[in-house]
């Protein structure tokens, strides 16, 4: 039945609208929420949206295990996880390239160096240091500053390092786990997979630690200007993936668990999760020695 | 597969067809090209003397960027999106798009993005008002409170976006018919293809530097703000990140129509066809390079300054080469003017114009008395007016034959391409003069001296609007019925989509052609 | 909205008689087409240069369109041309890639060198700082105690049409910013609240105002003469309201007035010191509240409801004075449009404008606030 000839044409589908609605109901819901509204159109949007996005895979796996889906739709599928992961890296290049800048630039001159340094006159007592804990604002203001730096930073070489070590774990346990699917044993690859999954629960776990530590001991936040900033803004987006990601084998996990779905030659869902996990895998690479180790 | 479309209205919400789903992307955009149109007027309205008659300066900042956004995302993108869903698949044999029903959420993401768009304009505070760049901290510290639905509908705009252009790729690369190579592929499938790769890369860092806006508002973030050691700055370097290659998400598909058209009506084969699929590759990759030349006044070290500006210089040489294409593709043709014809022979002169300011504007020193002036305006309306509007509304009516299976009205379309020819640049020509002389862009007011000019081109932007009301209806009165065309068209035209049946059938190539 | 239409349509109708308000107006400015050529040498290099690449953009169009309507004219259709198929050609293609590049590499070269020009800041005569705020400029003579706002000073009633429009309509300020011909002035720009842009045609200089950073430029004036500009960078509601003009004049004539302004400013101080009784405080109030309050309180103290405050009953201006103390010297800690007019306006004025607010608009406190108050209020925090 799968040969070139065929390409898989859905008739009608609802999924789309339905799908439109819940994201538009999570997109409104979270700029009334965070204008201070209530939060229920949110709730009902994201809720809206996980059972559209249930309904639309089952529709796909139905399709596929129907014997629908010809090998050049199933490259189709395959163009698209691809270039849907470009795009994530390029969401995350926007804040590399922000930290870059911040570093090799604006706070130079804030600091007094290079071809902008008279903005210093601006800030006067400010100095160029990295991480940053006295922010301009400090510097100048004193206690009456709004913006003030944090007390202490995360140490890269303890609960980073640890994370590193289980991300790079766990990267390496999906990619057993796909060559035990390959070979067809499934015992081995849910084994693997599942242990993917708690590397991921644990790196999360201890994200959270993390971030507790530096709201509660360092006075480090969100608020604690720019380090804080482009610290919280590049682990929290980090985290937000690895969250997903997890949730992604995770329901690959049950897949194969309860459905007995993938075959060793067939099984896209569980690849286009891997690949989505070791892509978050390399941006935390790149996090560990940009934010963590010369970020201290 | 054999089956027609559906009745009723479902039709239209559920559809996984590329045919229907083209139409509803034009129609829409052409519904914001009416919305963002008229904010155009009531600013040309308001200009149209000195002194404030017709709306406060908080409400004319809020029509400039309403106007801005809605003609960029509403009307622009979404017009050419239309035009790949109509044609790709037809031009390069194959049965549909990639993810047909991906494809349906990317379209109908949009109409609830705008209508949230537009709700900003009844909110407390009212519209963004921030211009279409929203540069910071004017779009964050100082913005109005609906700037947080602005950041959301941007948000699921560019998902939509991003979904349609990886569906465009997909498709381009996996579903060519046997034997359609990519260098027989017609230009209009190339510069789209191109076009995605520009949209996957920087969609992505819009959301990134609305994301930036949503924290420094709400989350006490320093991005923007020195106190905290920010840079306001670094807004920009973002945005133009984003900002410069979108400019060219809005031309190369324009390049693609044009390079379908002029070969048709002057009988003779494109001229140098690879030269111009590498001209376009290499526009594309320059487009990320050159993006801080928006920024010459901010104070970047000199280096900068003069990196960005060779840069952008270097734009005009396959941009020239793309218009020297063009014009010997014409010379020793057999040449007929028929409506996408002439406004293609529009396109290539008044482009070409937007391209000789655009020079102009690459050279730091004279750009330090051009920018941010009407001169800008007048610059960036000439590319985007004759550029993008111009080669849709070619398109348009080239392939509209096609799809209603009925010729246009040819008179009524010569009378809309006279209006909004004469319209265009009575509007637009004086701005170069304004901008000169000293007249800065997105204010409500203005000094005597630039009086004169801008009547002129508040008269003829209400006649470029009017015009459009002309192509509205040729438009419903060839979908209603006229002329049967034949299958061909035109005389002899290339291309896949001329094989078929006019009008096109719902389902068309669901066994491939044979190439050729 | 519909409104405005409605006033569009009359204006249409009636838009020929309504141009002659300002018809009267001379000059040989109008109709101006082109780049002015301004009055320092960097403005005419620049003009130079806008005119070089403009002419070769114009040769560059009689070429290519000159063929283009040629064979429109001659390869047509209707006139039996029956079309050649060429339709390659890698010599041409190559000529057509190498030409232009050599014509932009000759042009980069009189444009680097301007620009190393423009960028040469150093070794001035004097430093200048032009602070931009929503919609003002300040302007801080460097190494001196001169320091001042310029406010727009073209009425309002001329903006909403009630009176005809003078010569230099909206491009008039209170207060120019004056300074020396001949002598090589450093501008150092910044701004209080968003980007502003300082840009002056006739000497070249335009240079966004980013808050919390600070660029500079430089000019050598050769002419005694007035120059007019305007902010060039969207900075919110009264971005097109917030005009430049410096007076440039002979250096003799320039020191007496900056002695004549540092003479003032130590007069201001002394009158911090003074008590003033409520009529002048009142009246004085009433200017301050015109030029720095009215353009978003309104006038009439209504506000813009939904956007701008009232004055006229509302609880800051009826209510403590401490917290209406704060709100002026601090501005809005919720609304940063409210800015902290602490730092802008001197101990006089602001004691002056709260006098006035609480009194005026129907607002009925009958209390009087002292220079000293406000200094009082400030060193307390």
């Amino acid at each position: 039945m799968a040969s070139e000839s065929s390409y898989y044409v859905p008739e009608q589908s609802r999924l789309p609208i339905f799908a439109t609605i819940g994201l538009f109901l999570t997109a409104f819901g979270a700029a009334n929420w965070i204008n201070g509204g209530s939060s229920y159109i949110f709730f009902i949007g994201a809720l809206a949206m996980a059972g559209v996005l249930w309904f639309w895979f089952a529709a796909v796996i139905r399709e596929n295990m129907a014997g629908l889906n010809s090998d050049q739709l199933k490259r189709s599928y395959v163009w698209g996880m691809g270039w849907f992961i470009f795009s994530e890296v390029m969401f995350f290049a926007a804040f590399f390239g922000a930290l870059y800048y911040i570093r090799t630039f604006a706070l130079p001159w804030l600091g007094g160096e290079g071809d902008r340094g008279e903005s210093n006159m601006l800030w006067q007592g400010f100095e160029n240091t990295w991480p940053l804990m006295v922010t301009p604002d400090a510097a100048v203001h004193g206690d009456a500053a709004k913006v003030v730096g944090p007390n202490d930073i995360i140490d890269p070489w303890h609960l980073p390092l640890l994370n590193t070590v289980i991300l790079l774990t766990s990267s390496v346990t999906v990619h057993i786990a796909h060559v035990f699917l390959k070979k067809g044993k499934r015992n081995a690859f849910n084994l693997w997979l599942g242990l993917t999954v708690l590397l991921g629960a644990l790196f999360l776990f201890f994200q959270v630690e993390e971030y507790y530590e530096a709201y509660v001991h360092l006075g480090l936040t969100l608020e604690s200007g720019i380090y804080g900033t482009t610290f919280f803004m590049l682990t929290g987006f980090h985290g937000a993936h690895v969250t997903l990601g997890t949730i992604m084998l995770l329901i690959m996990l049950l897949r194969s668990v309860i459905a007995h779905h993938f075959k060793p030659d067939d099984h896209f869902g569980f690849e286009a999760s891997s690949w989505y996990w070791h892509f978050v895998d390399v941006v935390w690479v790149g996090l560990f020695i940009f934010v963590y180790v010369l970020g201290s | 597969m054999a089956h027609g479309p559906k009745p009723g209205f479902s039709r239209w919400l559920y559809t996984t067809n590329h045919k229907d789903i083209g139409s509803m992307y034009l129609w829409f955009s052409f519904a914001m090209f009416l919305l963002g149109g008229c904010m155009a007027l009531v600013i040309r309205a308001e200009l149209f003397e000195p002194g404030l008659q017709i709306v406060q300066p908080e409400f004319f900042n809020q029509m400039t960027t309403m106007h801005g956004l809605i003609m960029v995302f509403g009307a622009v993108m979404p017009a050419f999106v239309g035009l790949a869903n109509w044609m790709i698949p037809m031009m390069i044999g194959a049965p549909d798009m990639a993810l047909p029903r991906m494809n349906n959420w990317s379209f109908w993401i949009l109409p609830f993005a705008f209508a949230m768009l537009a709700s900003t304009l009844f909110m407390d505070g009212g519209a963004p008002n921030f211009g279409w760049t929203f540069y910071a901290p004017l779009s964050t510290e100082y913005a109005p409170p609906s700037t947080t639905f602005f950041i959301f509908s941007i948000h699921i705009m560019g998902a939509s976006s991003i979904m349609g252009a990886i569906n465009i790729i997909a498709t381009i690369l996996n579903m060519r018919a046997p034997g359609m190579t990519l260098m027989k592929m017609p230009l209009f499938v190339w510069t789209w293809l191109i076009t995605a790769y520009l949209l996957i890369a920087v969609m992505p860092v819009l959301a990134g530097v609305v994301t930036m806006m949503l924290m420094d508002i709400h989350f006490g973030t320093s991005f923007f703000s020195a106190a905290g050691g920010g840079d306001p700055v670094l807004f920009q370097h973002v945005f133009w990140f984003f900002g410069h290659p979108e400019v060219y998400i809005m031309i190369l598909p324009a390049f693609g129509i044009v390079s379908a058209i002029i070969p048709t009506f002057a009988r003779k084969p494109l001229f140098g066809y690879s030269s111009m699929v590498y001209a376009t590759a290499s526009i594309a990759f320059l487009s990320f390079i050159v993006w801080a030349h928006h920024m010459f006044t901010v104070g970047m070290p000199i280096a900068g300054e003069l990196f960005f500006m060779y840069a952008t210089m270097l734009i005009a040489v396959p941009t020239g080469v793309k218009v020297f294409n063009w014009v010997t593709t014409m010379f020793r043709g057999s040449m007929t003017f028929e409506t996408p014809m002439l406004f293609a022979i529009a396109f290539v002169i008044l482009f070409t114009i937007g391209g000789f300011s655009g020079l102009m504007l690459a050279i730091a020193p004279a750009d330090f008395q051009y920018h941010d002036t009407y001169f800008v305006v007048a610059h960036f309306h000439y590319v985007l007016v004759p550029g993008a509007i111009f080669s849709i509304t070619a398109g348009v009516y080239y392939w509209l034959p096609k799809w209603t299976g009925n010729m246009y009205n040819e008179t009524m379309g010569k009378v809309h391409f006279w209006l909004a020819f004469v319209g265009l640049n009575v509007t637009f020509f004086p701005m170069h003069f304004v901008g000169l002389a000293g007249m800065p862009r997105r204010i409500p007011d203005y000094a005597l001296q630039f009086a004169d000019f801008n009547q002129i081109a508040s008269v003829g932007a209400f006649l470029f609007g009017a015009a459009q009301i002309v192509f509205l209806f040729n438009v419903v009165r060839t979908v209603m019925g006229g002329k049967k065309a034949t299958d061909e068209v035109w005389d002899d035209p290339e291309g896949l989509e001329w094989t078929v049946a006019s009008p096109a059938p719902y389902h068309t190539f669901s066994t491939p052609p044979a190439v050729r | 909205m519909l409104k405005g239409f409605d006033r569009l349509f009359a204006l249409l109708a009636t838009s020929l008689p309504a141009y002659s308000a300002f018809a009267e107006v001379e000059g040989a400015e109008r109709w101006g087409v082109n780049m002015t050529q301004g009055v320092t040498e960097v403005s005419r290099t620049t003009y130079d240069l806008h005119m070089l690449i403009f002419w070769i953009c114009v040769a560059i169009g009689v070429v290519v369109f000159g063929v283009m309507f040629y064979s429109m004219w001659r390869h047509r259709k209707s006139k039996g041309y029956r079309a050649a198929q060429f339709h390659e050609s890698t010599a041409v293609e190559l000529v057509w890639t190498i030409i232009p590049t050599l014509i932009l590499v000759l042009m980069a070269i009189p444009a680097t060198k301007t620009l190393y020009d423009i960028y040469d800041t150093g070794e001035a005569d004097l430093d200048i700082m032009v602070t931009g705020y929503q919609w003002k400029w300040k302007y801080d003579y460097l190494g001196t105690d001169v320091s001042f706002f310029s406010n727009l000073s073209t009425p309002r009633s001329q903006v909403d049409n009630q009176l005809p429009k003078g010569e230099n309509y909206l491009l008039e300020v209170d207060e120019p910013v004056v300074v020396p011909v001949g002598k090589k002035i450093r501008f150092l720009f910044t701004a209080n609240d968003v980007i502003h842009a300082w840009w002056v045609p006739d000497l070249a200089v335009k240079k966004d105002a980013i808050p919390g950073f600070i660029n500079d430029a430089w000019t050598r004036i050769d002419e005694p003469g007035i120059y007019r500009g305007q902010c060039a960078e969207l900075c919110g509601k009264d971005h097109g309201f917030m005009p430049i003009v410096v007076k440039a004049v002979p250096e003799q004539e320039y020191d007496a007035w900056l002695n004549e302004r540092a003479a003032q400013a130590a007069k201001m101080r002394e009158l911090t010191e003074k008590t003033f009784d409520f009529d002048e405080l009142f009246a004085m109030g009433e200017k301050v509240y015109n030029r720095n309050c009215a353009a978003c309180h309104q006038p009439n103290g209504q506000g813009v409801p939904g956007t701008f405050p009232a004055i006229a009953g509302s609880q800051v201006a009826t209510g403590p004075l401490d917290k209406h103390l704060n709100m002026v010297v601090n501005g809005s800690s919720k609304n940063p449009a409210m800015q902290a007019f602490g730092p802008q306006l001197s101990e006089v004025d602001i004691a002056a404008v709260i006098t006035y607010q609480r009194n005026a608009f129907g607002n009925e406190m009958g209390d009087t606030v002292q220079p000293v108050d406000i200094l009082n209020f400030k060193n307390k925090q």
